[in-house]
């Protein structure tokens, strides 16, 4: 058996199912972050949430799937057809196919490179495609307007996330994503890198589109962005896109600054415990934060989002990155040096 | 405030984390929602709700065909058709609530001078066509005899403050 898993064949058929074992509690997380998210956000406005379809509304997310399914899918006239059924799909295959480097446990990553954060970094600028191809194939001025806001928001903040992540990588000397939670058994980067950890999460926030960033939904001003014409399940993917990317952003935080599946605490009682427990725990804690966030804050207006990306965000992670490779250097703590 | 004092509390989140704090209070209060189908609230006994017309414990029905009701309607949704029956008392022949007319203003009830047309707790009466919400005398009686416990219950309740 593991001599065939050496062969070529063996390799690509291993490949697959280890994307499967990733792709399908993925799709299931995805699901029920949908549900928590409704749970949440209930929580926190004195509501109950969905409690009605299964214990505690626990099969709600599969009775919207089956709901989406059967609903039609309506091309506007208008649009172009082909661009318009890609865009949902370039969405979602981006936001699954950035996991492929995200190590669930110690060297547990379906492709261990070691331009890791580079791959995701790329992959996740890439996202804006499907968004601007979505509101352009619309042919709609909502769908295009929520485009054009989502478009130049994510490009503002992949600066300073950019920043951020030199900043890692500085401490780390090492792009692979292993290497860097490894660098973090002494201490997680959330700790020295503080400022950096709150930018990268706010930019976080802002590059998935969520609230309080969400002015390419804008329900309010422009009904629902850049997928205001999509209907049935190639607006689910577009749903289904936001919420892994969601997912890939709290992966993506607690490997650079929680530690990935480091144990919280470096001994016995919690070093037995499986790394794949913590790091899905650290996930947890992230997406609450998405979600509580939600809860929290009112949208940012257009101008303040793009002053904080720019004038704020900019100059802070680069006179912090500065900072960073200064005190390296004074005190040698450089790795590779 | 001075500006560094802002630049600083802005740079800080202070805001934020203060709005961040009050939303996670919330998130651990206790819930108001009523699991509507499963869990009611109390209703006050002058609630006017769904129409009845009431009976005397013998069975007789109250309504004396006064037509005080149908007279004091704002929204004239009461026919009322009248004639002696043959032991000579004055009973109605006809006694319909357009409920679709209807406005719930519990003026009926007022008027009513021998409590036969009152206004009942209940709230539940959808239908799924119009003209199920055409009520009959037939209907209306039904109605009484169904919710008559209640009905006396809520009458005596509210007594004192008519």
């Amino acid at each position: 058996m593991t001599a065939f898993f050496a062969t070529d064949t063996g390799i690509v058929i291993l490949t697959i199912l280890k994307s499967l074992a990733l792709i399908v509690p993925l799709l299931i997380g995805v699901a029920y972050l949908t549900y928590a998210e409704r749970k949440v956000l209930g929580a926190i406005q004195l509501r109950k949430g969905p409690n009605v379809v299964g214990p505690f509304g626990l099969a709600q997310p599969f009775a919207d799937a089956l709901k989406m399914m059967f609903k039609e899918t309506i091309i506007p006239a208008g649009s172009d057809r082909i661009l318009f059924m890609m865009a949902p799909m370039i969405t979602f295959g981006l936001a699954v196919v950035a996991w492929a480097v995200i190590p669930v446990n110690d060297g547990w990553a379906i492709a261990n490179i070691n331009v890791g954060i580079l791959y995701i970094l790329a992959i996740s600028s890439l996202g804006v495609y499907g968004i601007i191809i979505a509101g352009w194939a619309s042919n709609s001025k909502y769908a295009f307007l929520g485009a054009l806001r989502s478009a130049a928001q994510m490009v503002s903040y992949e600066v300073s996330m950019g920043f951020v992540i030199v900043t890692v990588m500085l401490c780390v000397g090492s792009l692979n994503l292993n290497d860097i939670v490894l660098a973090q058994r002494t201490i997680w980067f959330a700790i020295p890198l503080f400022p950096m950890f709150i930018i990268f999460f706010i930019s976080g926030l802002a590059e998935t589109n969520r609230a309080p960033f969400d002015l390419a939904e804008g329900d309010t001003e422009i009904v629902a962005g850049f997928f205001v014409e999509y209907s049935a399940m190639s607006f689910a993917l577009f749903f289904l896109g936001e919420y892994a990317n969601m997912i890939l952003i709290s992966a993506t935080t607690t490997v650079l600054f929680l530690g990935g599946w480091l144990s919280p605490l470096p001994f016995v009682p919690f070093t037995l415990i499986p790394g794949v427990f913590w790091f899905l725990l650290k996930i947890f804690a992230c997406l609450f934060v998405f979600l509580w966030v939600r809860a929290t804050l009112p949208r940012y207006r257009y101008d303040q989002l793009m002053a904080l990306g720019w004038k704020v965000f900019l100059p802070l992670s680069l006179f912090w990155l500065v900072l960073t490779a200064s005190v390296l250097e004074i005190f040698g703590w450089l790795p590779n040096a | 405030m001075s500006r560094l004092d802002r630049t600083a509390s802005g740079l800080l989140l202070r805001e934020i984390v203060a709005g961040l704090w009050l939303t996670l209070k919330f998130f651990f209060k206790p819930k108001a929602t009523l699991n509507y189908p499963y869990e009611k609230n109390p209703i006050s006994p002058r609630f006017k709700g769904e129409h009845a017309l009431r009976r005397y414990p013998n069975g007789e029905e109250r309504c004396i065909a006064c037509k005080l009701c149908e007279a004091v309607c704002p929204a004239q949704a009461i026919t009322i058709e009248a004639e002696p029956r043959d032991d000579g008392s004055r009973r109605t022949t006809r006694y319909d609530i357009d409920m679709t007319k209807c406005i719930y203003c519990g003026l009926c009830e007022e008027a009513c001078p021998v409590d036969a047309i009152v206004e009942g707790p209940n709230f539940e009466f959808a239908t799924e066509t119009r003209e199920e919400l055409l009520y009959d005398k037939a209907k209306l009686l039904a109605n009484g005899d169904r919710w008559e416990p209640e009905l006396a219950k809520r009458l005596e309740l509210d007594a004192p403050y008519r």
